[in-house]
């Protein structure tokens, strides 16, 4: 099948009065409430879905700020003790040289954080005005939230990583900063955010508005 | 618009923009993709069943064996310092990041293992042509709704930027549970590109029935 629609008129499962699974693809009859097949939820579309993601992304952003505030390790050594930020531990490393490794640091911690906010608000946003334009470029921005978004939590998983294994006592030892938990948490309500939009309103637009 | 539609088992909707296609059985190898936003719908890939099912078997016991063995060891100045996997999620341990210790431990340890055993009971009898265990849909669909959340991928990539940071002032050594561990990781991948959802809801419902 290379897919095949109805001729070349692409309708939806609701314009035709269906139901369908979003779990694993089955159509029933608008009235359906379980699926038939896998005993997943049939909702036609899901009407508390932005109220969702605005209140989930809300939550991830007020963490973030304390994440980025706040020392994310802590680190004492025979001569010092120190502390370093999201930022200050990037810089660290570009001075030492480490330019790769800096680089997908800030790129976990800091561009896809704050690009993943900002799609969200985009994506919420141009549902709320029933947008037509860039359905396909929506849709795809919708992809890479969704697919990009874990691998924010490299970060706390390093921080987890050398607190475990820098633990020689005199010499030096690594503990974790209340930093890590905010940014841990911040990650994972912005990806409830994601998983909460409701991507068919994406290419309702032209529907709902008439 | 809705006069003439096909009985409602031929038809299929894409899951993320709704739009109804009618389903046919694919030639092997192949993808059926979404007519409007282009997501993969259905792949055909011949004993597609029974790879998942030994990849997933193959991963358990890789993941098994990368909690119990030496992770990575630490070299100091006379000090040694041996790492499990599990020290590193416990190194969250005291106070306020406590929840953080018990998220990590879900994320790289117990989500990855419940998803390949929920999905090694879901598929099991199905491989060999036996009617599927009770809860089976429920076993597949919570295989399938934990997948963002299983982040050993993730931590394996974390672990290689700390080594890269740990490196100039300390040896470390690498211990056989972090091969184990690289392991799950791919193979975790090569199995979720296998599975089709569609296909395999498709043989559970027509096996239940
Ligand atoms: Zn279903
Ligand atoms: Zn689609």
């Amino acid at each position: 099948m290379g897919s095949a629609g109805q001729s070349d008129a692409l309708i939806t499962a609701r314009d035709a009065g269906l139901v369908a699974c979003q779990q694993c693809g089955q159509v029933h009859r608008l009235e359906a409430r379980i699926c038939t097949r896998c005993n997943g939820p049939l909702r036609s579309r899901d009407a508390e879905s932005l109220q969702k993601v605005w209140a989930w992304l809300i939550a991830g952003m007020i963490a973030y700020i304390p994440a980025n505030l706040y020392p994310m390790l802590l680190t004492s050594t025979l001569v010092e003790r120190s502390e370093s930020t999201i930022i200050g531990g990037v810089v660290e490393l570009f001075e030492h040289g480490s330019w790769g490794i800096a680089t997908i640091v800030f790129a976990a911690s800091v561009m896809i954080p704050v690009g993943k906010f900002i799609a969200i608000i985009y994506l919420a946003l141009s549902v709320q005005r029933h947008s037509e334009q860039n359905r396909h470029e929506r849709h795809k921005a919708y992809e890479v939230v969704e697919f990009i978004g874990r691998w924010s939590m490299i970060d706390v998983f390093v921080v987890a990583i050398l607190s475990a294994l820098v633990q020689l006592d005199t010499i030096a030892t690594v503990n974790p900063g209340i930093a890590a938990v905010s940014f841990a948490l911040s990650v994972i309500f912005t990806m409830l955010s994601a998983q909460a939009f409701d991507s068919r309103m994406i290419w309702d637009a032209d529907r709902t508005k008439a | 618009m809705t006069t003439d539609l096909p009985p409602l088992d031929e038809l299929v909707a894409c899951p993320q923009c709704d739009t109804l296609h009618r389903a046919h059985s694919l030639p092997d190898n192949a993808r059926a993709h979404c007519k409007r936003c282009g997501i993969v719908i259905m792949t055909s890939q011949p004993a597609a069943m029974a790879r998942i099912l030994s990849l997933a078997l193959t991963a358990f016991i890789m993941m098994i064996a990368a909690i119990s063995f030496p992770f990575l060891t630490l070299d100091a100045g006379g000090l040694h310092n041996a790492t499990s996997v599990l020290d590193a999620v416990l190194a969250f341990n005291d106070g306020y990041a406590f929840p953080l210790a018990v998220a990590v431990a879900f994320f790289i340890v117990v989500i990855p293992l419940i998803r390949l055993g929920a999905l090694i009971y879901a598929l099991g009898p199905l491989v060999r042509e036996q009617k599927p265990r009770e809860g089976a849909r429920t076993a597949f669909a919570i295989a399938e709704r934990l997948r963002p959340w299983s982040m050993a991928e993730i931590f394996i990539v974390g672990v290689t930027v700390a080594l890269i940071k740990v490196a100039g002032l300390a040896a470390v050594t690498i211990g056989p549970a972090f091969w184990a561990f690289a392991g799950v990781v791919v193979i975790t991948v090569l199995k979720d590109q296998l599975i089709c959802r569609y296909s395999i809801w498709e043989v559970l419902d027509k096996a239940t029935r």
